[in-house]
Order: structure tokens, then sequence, then C-alpha cells
């Protein structure tokens, strides 16, 4: 590494004040630096660049969380929307497209050291696909868990166009015997001997011919926030596999034994990935494809509605690593549910917008729930599921409204 | 493409300010009309601490990797919990703390 950007430099940034400067306001005026009020306050922030109004759950090293709203607003989550999250704060801030190389190495015939012109110049794929953060939704756990505070906001749904990890690889070579590659990105941590951020996907799987090194979002170069200039695109999985600013790719002969694999992102291996609070001895995996999810996105918890007039619903839904099947609306607490129409499909892999003409709600509290099923049958439980972790929470959710 | 960048990859911490000659040649254009263009970007630090006259020890050991913002939003948690997130921060993620500050952080977390 060490070719094509380069890191902060200190005393030039600007500053987020407190919550205050910079555009970021406390969305409801809560007494922001009175410990015991911050943890539900929301931050806004317009203060990153290529990035608009988001979500400021932390400043350095970025974790920026999409707005609700905006998922009501269409399909595709625009770039400077899209949620942010990293690790370590050692990010470039600068990246130069002509002297920017990806390296493969390790268990291959011929290592390569390749320029973001070799990459535009091969074979190319494109599709919709889903990042969402393994811990979206994370706040919502019950009781509740350490970690980023994130409610929905840390998913996103864009076009990616890219080259297949696959072509890379057999340009390389892999020689027998590889089980894994391991991806890293420019980013580094701040402080000696602690553990680089990198992720690793075993080599079938990174030979899938889907897996994609991808150059362009919702047909532009990547943010630098989402990535740029390459990003591993890893479908259907939780995005701490879609490595941002990918420079780095090693092919493995033995299992990845490094902490960002080895020992963090791990979920019980056990339906839905739950465990009871303070239950030890389960067996982990790492965490690897994602679960259906849906969402209602016209009308948010506290909404008032038109008592006795049919209500127009619409929302997104996602089948995890599957295409989606079918999406349900359930007003009564799941006792009944009915269909909704899903709007035009963009892929296995995307977010799919329904919509419902609900009956009229009679007069007080309305709970709607949402559920998707995937197309291979698999579908939301009623039922949250908790690990220590917040990780992979799909349960159906719940919408109250008043109709009055 | 042309003449690249002189790039100095400086540590993090910004010990030097780098020398930057820069090439006026920022795209890379490829099949189909795709154009990557070279980015430069500032991201905004954060100056803001943890508040209180506790908060020293805090203030001195846990703004180095991450700023307070999202340690701030976290959800109460019992003494024992905060322990072993400082321990992680300590021995996993390498933080530079000194043994003897550590009561006094865990005591500010625990306190919320
Ligand atoms: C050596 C760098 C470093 C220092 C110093 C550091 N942290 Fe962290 N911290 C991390 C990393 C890395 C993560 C995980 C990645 C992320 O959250 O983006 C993290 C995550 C966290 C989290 C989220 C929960 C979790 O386990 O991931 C909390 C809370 C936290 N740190 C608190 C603290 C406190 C309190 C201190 C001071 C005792 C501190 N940190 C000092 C590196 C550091």
């Amino acid at each position: 590494m060490g070719h094509g950007y380069r890191f902060p430099m200190i005393g030039r940034r600007g500053f987020i004040a407190g919550a205050a400067a910079l555009g970021a306001l406390p969305a409801s005026g809560g007494a922001l630096g009175a410990l015991a009020h911050e943890t539900d306050d929301t931050v806004f922030t317009s203060a990153f660049p290529q990035k608009g109004r988001m979500i400021l759950q932390r400043t350095r090293p970025p974790l920026l969380e999409t707005p609700f709203e905006v998922f009501d607003q269409g399909v595709f989550t625009p770039n400077d929307r899209f949620f942010v999250r990293w690790h370590w704060a050692g990010i470039p801030e600068q990246v130069d497209v002509a002297s920017f190389t990806l390296t493969v190495h390790g268990h291959v015939d011929r290592p390569l050291t390749l320029g973001l012109a070799e990459l535009l110049a091969m074979p190319r794929i494109e599709y919709a696909a889903v990042n969402q953060c393994s811990g979206n939704s994370r706040s919502l756990f019950t009781p509740r868990v350490a970690g980023a505070q994130w409610r929905h906001g840390a998913m996103g749904n864009a076009r990616w166009v890219g080259v297949p990890l696959k072509a890379v690889l057999d340009r390389a070579g892999v020689k027998a015997g590889a089980v894994a590659i391991r991806a890293r990105g420019l980013d580094e941590p701040v402080v000696p001997d602690a553990p680089a951020f990198a992720k690793s996907l075993a080599i079938d799987h990174a030979r899938d011919g889907e897996v994609m090194i991808a150059f362009q979002m919702n047909g532009e170069q990547l943010p630098l926030l989402n990535g740029f200039p390459l990003r591993l695109v890893v479908p259907g999985w939780y995005s701490t596999y879609w490595v941002k600013m990918l420079c780095d790719i090693e092919v493995l002969a033995s299992t990845d034994d490094q902490y960002w694999t080895k020992v963090a992102y791990r979920i019980p291996d056990t339906p839905h990935a739950s465990v009871t609070p303070g239950e030890t001895g389960y067996a982990q995996v790492p965490i690897n494809r994602m679960v259906p999810r849906s969402f209602i996105t016209n009308l948010v918890d506290g909404a008032r509605v038109a008592a006795g007039k049919p209500l127009a619903l619409r929302g997104l839904a996602f089948g995890g690593d599957q295409g989606v099947a079918a999406v349900e609306v359930s007003a009564d607490g799941g006792a009944t549910w009915r269909r909704a129409n899903l709007d035009r499909d963009q892929g296995r892999y995307s977010f799919r917008q329904w919509h419902l003409t609900a009956a009229g709600p009679a007069t007080g509290p309305v709970r709607l729930m949402v559920r998707c099923t995937n197309t291979a049958g698999e579908a939301q439980p009623l039922e949250a599921n908790w690990n220590p972790n917040g990780f992979m929470r799909n349960v159906v959710e719940t919408t109250t409204l008043t109709a009055a | 493409m042309t003449r690249a960048w002189i790039l100095l990859a400086i540590a993090a911490a910004g010990l030097a300010t780098p020398a930057l000659a820069v090439s006026d040649v920022t795209t890379v254009t490829g099949a189909g009309g795709v154009t990557l263009r070279s980015v430069t970007v500032d991201l905004p630090e954060s100056d803001r601490e943890f508040p209180g006259a506790d908060a020293a020890a805090i203030n001195n050991n846990c703004l180095t990797c991450h700023s307070a913002g999202m340690v701030l939003r976290q959800p109460p948690f019992p003494r024992e919990k905060w322990a072993e997130i400082v321990n992680k921060m300590i021995q996993t993620y390498k933080a530079p703390i000194d043994a003897a500050d550590v009561p006094a952080i865990v005591d500010y977390l625990a306190k919320r």
C-alpha cells in the first residue's frame, strides 16, 4: 500500500463543535451535553463532504445514518444520503485516480497490481443490491446493547457497477488449496499494533461471479465516505464484508485468524442468531447472509390519520439474500394479514417498493405490522431476536398511529 | 493517465505535513465513458469533550481513536459492562490507557 492517497493533515480541518455548529442541530431541542438526555436525541448534520443531511452518530471516524424519510422517496438511496460507517479514523482525505492501485497477492500464481484504468478495461457486471450494517436497528434491542445506536437508517439500496471479483482472481491465478480471500481498504488504525480492518470471504464465495469490485454507485463514482474509488460488493451479505477503499486482496491458504473475522462480527449459531440475555456457552459463527425485512415508509410512529377513510400505505421490503415473494400487512396484531402490491422488481438483492390501501381504521390507536417473505419461503419472525452485539434484527416492525 | 501525485503516506496522527506535488490530470476514463475523478475532501473534526467535573480521565484517554458522540449515545449500562468495554479498548484495540485512570473512567461512565 502507500500509493494514490493521502492521510489527513492536522490543524486544517473543520470542526463540529459540540453538536451545535456546522449544521449539526438537535432535532428536538433536547438538552445536549446533559448526559441523561443524550441517548435518544437525534442530531442532524450536513457537514460531511459529498453528503446531504444525515443523522450524526459519531464525527470521527464518521458514523452517519440515513434519515428515515429518505426511504419513502424511492427504491434507490441517493449517494449523498447513503449511510456511512468507519471503524478507524485513519481515512485518507485524498485519493488520486491516476496512481491508486489494487494489489492481489498471497496464494496466487501471478501477484497483480492493477490501476484503475486496467480495472475499467475489464468486463463489467451491474446489479442493484442492499447494503445493510450488521447492527442496523441496534437501538431497538431490548435489553439495550453497546455499539452504534442506529435506528433503521444503517441500510441503503444502490445500483452497483464493477468488475466481478472472480475475473480479478482468475487473472492472478488462484492456486490449489486456497481457502479464502481477505480484503483490506486504505483506512488504518490510529495507534500502533491495533488490528487494521480487514474481512475475509470463503474462496468459493469470492469466485461466485456475483461478488463485485464496484467503481460506480447509482451511476456515479462512489462518495469518498462510501469507499471511493473501489468497494467490495457482496450481495445478500451484511455490509461488514463490503470493504471500502478496497486496495488489497490476499488469497489465503488457511482460514483467516485475524481479529475482524475471527473475533468480531460473530453471531450465535442459533435460529435468528438469538440467545437469552446473560446466556453463555453457545457456538458462534461469522455473521453472513442477510434476512428479510420490511418497513412502512409513508407513515411513522405517532402519525395521525383520518378514521374511517381508506389508508394509503407504502414502503420497502427486501428478502435478504433472496428476492421478495410477498409483503403482507396486519392491522390486528398479526391475526389476519393482507397482501400488498409489489412494485417493479429491480432484482433479487434490491429493495422492493410495495403499496396497499388499507381499510379505514376505527377511531383510536392503530397498530400496523408489515411482514416480508422471501423467495426461499423465509418470513420475518413476530418476535425480536436478541444477541449481545445487536446484530441481525429482522422482527416484523410495528408502526403505531392514531386515527381520529 | 499521466504523472501521479507525489505522495507521502504520513502517519494518520499527522506528525508531518505532506509535501504534495499535484499533477493536472485527475481523471481516469474507461470503456463506456465511465470516468473516475480524483477526490480531495475535508473531514470534519469534533472538539466535543465529555462534560462534567469528573471527566478528566475519560477526556485524557478516550478521544484518541474516536470522538465522544458515539460513547455519549450509549444507553446506561451497569459498572461491570463499562469495565468490560474499557478493557476491550485496551486489550483489543490497543488503547494507550494508564491502568491508574481506568477506575475513574469506569466510574464516570457507570454514573450516567
Ligand atoms: C485505540 C483506539 C481506541 C481508544 C483509545 C478507545 N477506543 Fe473505543 N473503540 C475503538 C474501536 C476500534 C471501536 C470499534 C469500532 C467502532 O466503533 O467504530 C471502539 C468502540 C467503542 C464503543 C462501542 C462499543 C464496542 O464495543 O464497539 C464504545 C462504547 C467505546 N469504544 C468506548 C470507549 C471508551 C470509553 C474509551 C476510553 C476508555 C475508548 N473507547 C477508547 C477504539 C478505541
